[in-house]
């Protein structure tokens, strides 16, 4: 994006030179405006990305790296304590579970996002009466604000009054705690986030569906292939450029995903269901009395994990290329 | 097409003024409001849900006008208020008055954002000392109380009724969950209240703490586990609905407007929404373990005066200040915002108006204030361990026994 934006520019720059050239001064003079020109054209983005990245993310390195108390966050002047805020975070007797937590959640939700959003995608191609208006009504977890979605699940899922233990109920199957107790709390949410997630997947993988030839499938018919022969020899390989980067999208999603948990159980009870991202804000927000120094270190924490993944991903990018 | 080039650096030169403008009014902004001077005072709160031609805002306007200054008001989220004010103190451009949340007074002056009275000359001489305590830490006094609200237990008169119970015999913990019996008995469900894991949850549960005779000092003495214990038995013997270990307050409150609770541990706010109710209702102080009514924490806000660059402001910001606090400002303030005076005279004044208040003010009266007993900033610890073990015991994980050892442990090593 950006090679393409200063070749381009260059170009511009050596047209309206040569075009300047015969009656104005020597080149050179008019060399120099031109490299301005394309600092000119580079500064926009240049600023925004120095003041709404880097800087940011500055800030959240120095706040992880110093011992901020409220007072020295007002004041300045908070000493530099090293790893230390890291070592407070790895060594609380939270971090293993939440870890845990946040990679069940994470895990559980891709998986069943990608196959729930695959199988609907593959039974949407088929373009039956009214599978486009169906579709548009599958596209509406998307589009609701998540503390909709997320209050709505925390109402159907309510032991008491909610929807799912009445319809349990007609059935003859006991109330089950689905926020209030240790045991099922981190399922609740699990559930409410694979709903969110699973028109994302949807979306993306239906039209990598369209990109596939038609050809290929009745080749494969003629050969006498099966159905189930033709999704795993062909759909499947043809669509994994789309399924990779379609997975890679939901787990950096996934990873920080708040507000679900945070309106629904408040990653509790008594931590059952926090994630890194619901403890981050607790320690950062979550308290009368910030604690913004571990805050800032479990948010770096789950950056490098995002990053981690983005490396890997671009290590099997490449592989295919090279195949 | 030499016109076309020039279009295009007169586009590039617009676009580096652009961003050359951008960036300079991003700076220029940090030092505006600390200029001092001007006559306009900013002043913070946390009530949205006043608009612009509200009572408050109106009474904000009026003190403005005679303390010879325009007022220049914006309502926050209560809990976004707390990060706000920290932001404008880092930055040096804090409003000239904030009013915030009461526990977050202590978190504020020991960050050094707030002026005392020292400073500021405000007089608190006629606030109530129980309620003014939560805005002193080690003798010095960092804001007035413009209001207080506190916990008290609505009744459902039909069900108490249908199931036989007087609410005047309701005096003690015994009492109390002989009703609850009777109310179960009957068909109908008890309490309900609310133990989410936030500060609520704490806010809650504080009465019945107080009320065994416990200290935030040590939570694991065996009246704090007669307490817990006491929350845990309603929802072993389904007194109380599972559900309160998510319940905020407004949550607990829809609970008890269906009908089917007898009681609902609620809060002075409500007041308005229960002449709401599809049924009559009635209030009764919550009661101690031995008798009589529990100590409830204090709710309600407190107005300060932020710390300046420009000391000359403090003196129009205590004239500010003051009206808003005066008697006659306080007793209508306090009416829209359905909250119990922190004057005791206005507090009469309140209960003779009207006569549901009584109750109320009372409460108010025997409450504390959470960072009171000079605990300051170590409550917001205290209180994240309290509401942890508290959400283990009701959810089952532990024995409440266990719970509280575990959160005495957690507050006194942090």
């Amino acid at each position: 994006m950006l090679s393409t934006k200063r070749t381009s520019t260059t170009t511009q720059d050596q047209d309206g030179a040569a075009k300047a050239a015969p009656p104005g001064p020597p080149p050179s003079r008019v060399r120099r405006p031109s490299r301005w020109l394309a600092w000119g054209f580079l500064a926009p983005v240049t600023i925004y990305l120095a003041a709404f990245y880097a800087y940011p993310l500055y800030r959240n390195v120095e706040l992880s790296l110093r011992e901020y108390t409220v007072r020295s966050f007002v004041q300045g002047g908070a000493p530099f304590a090293g790893l230390d805020n890291y070592r407070t975070v790895l060594s609380d007797p939270a971090f293993g579970p939440t870890l845990w937590h946040t990679l069940i959640f994470t895990g559980a939700s891709l998986v069943f996002q990608f196959s729930i959003g695959m199988a609907l995608a593959l039974f949407f191609h088929q373009h039956f009466p009214l599978s486009r208006t169906l579709r548009a009504l599958i596209l509406v977890p998307w589009l609701l604000p998540l503390i909709v979605s997320a209050s709505t699940w925390s109402w159907l899922l309510n032991s008491d009054s909610g929807l799912v233990n009445a319809a349990l109920g007609a059935v003859g199957i006991d109330p089950v705690n689905w926020l209030t107790s240790p045991g099922w709390s981190l399922t609740s949410v699990i559930i409410a986030n694979i709903w969110i997630g699973i028109p994302f997947n949807l979306v993306v993988l239906y039209s990598g569906l369209q990109g596939i030839p038609v050809e290929m499938y009745e080749a494969s018919a003629l050969d006498g292939a099966s159905s189930w022969q033709r999704f795993w020899r062909i759909t499947f390989p043809l669509l994994r450029p789309v399924s990779t980067i379609t997975l890679l999208l939901g787990l950096i999603y996934t990873l920080k995903v708040f507000d679900i948990v945070w309106i629904m159980t408040r990653g509790g009870p008594t931590g059952s269901s926090a994630t890194l991202a619901t403890w981050s804000y607790r320690l950062g927000f979550g308290n009368m009395l910030p604690e913004f120094g571990p805050g800032a270190a479990i948010g770096n924490l789950l950056i490098v994990m995002a990053l981690i993944a983005g490396l890997i991903y671009i290590r099997i990018e490449r592989r295919q290329h090279l195949r | 097409m030499t016109g076309l080039s020039r279009r295009r650096r007169l586009a590039a030169v617009a676009v580096i003024a652009l961003a050359a403008v951008t960036a300079s009014a991003c700076s220029s902004s940090g030092d505006d409001t600390s200029d001092g001077g001007g006559g306009a005072y900013l002043v913070w709160d946390p009530y949205p849900q006043f608009a612009a031609e509200s009572e408050w805002v109106s009474l904000l306007k009026k003190c403005g006008t005679t303390a010879g200054v325009t007022v220049e008001r914006t309502g926050y989220d209560t809990t976004d208020l707390t990060n706000k004010a920290l932001l404008a103190a880092q930055q040096g451009n804090s409003p000239d008055v904030l009013i915030v949340d009461n526990p977050v007074i202590s978190t504020l002056a020991e960050a050094g954002a707030l002026t005392t009275t020292d400073d500021n000359k405000l007089d608190v001489s006629a606030m109530a000392a129980n309620l003014l305590g939560a805005g002193q830490s080690e003798g010095k006094t960092y804001g007035v109380p413009i209001g207080a609200n506190t916990l008290a237990l609505y009744y459902n008169k039909d069900v108490l009724t249908a199931a036989g119970v007087d609410p005047a015999t309701v005096k003690d913990w015994t009492s109390l969950t002989a009703a609850l019996t009777k109310v179960k008995a009957a068909g109908k469900k008890g309490i309900t209240f609310s133990a989410i894991g936030t500060e609520e949850g704490s806010f809650q549960f504080l009465p019945w703490f107080w009320g065994s005779g416990a200290q935030l000092t040590s939570l694991d003495s065996p009246q704090a586990v007669s307490a817990l214990t006491l929350w845990t038995d309603w929802l072993k013997q389904g007194h109380a609905p599972n559900s309160v270990i998510n319940n905020t307050q407004t949550t607990s409150w829809q609970e008890f407007a269906t009908g089917d609770y007898a009681f609902a541990e609620n809060g002075t706010w409500q007041l308005a929404n229960a002449e709401k109710l599809g049924f009559s209702y009635g209030t009764i102080p919550i009661p101690a373990n031995a008798g009589g009514p529990a100590p409830a924490p204090t709710g309600g806000e407190f107005v300060s005066i932020p710390v300046q660059k420009n000391t000359g402001r403090y003196e129009t910001s205590q004239k500010l200040v003051a009206c808003l606090t005066n008697a006659d400002n306080l007793l209508a303030t306090d009416t829209t915002l359905s909250y119990v005076a922190p004057v005791t005279a206005v507090q009469d004044r309140q209960a003779t108006a009207d006569p549901k208040l009584k109750v109320w003010v009372e409460a108010v009266r025997a409450a504390k204030g959470r960072t009171g007993d000079n605990l300051g900033t170590k409550y917001p610890k205290i209180s994240e361990s309290l509401w942890t073990a508290v959400q283990a015991a009701l959810s089952g994980g532990k024995s409440p026994q266990e719970a509280l050892k575990a959160a005495q442990t957690a507050a006194s090593t942090r």
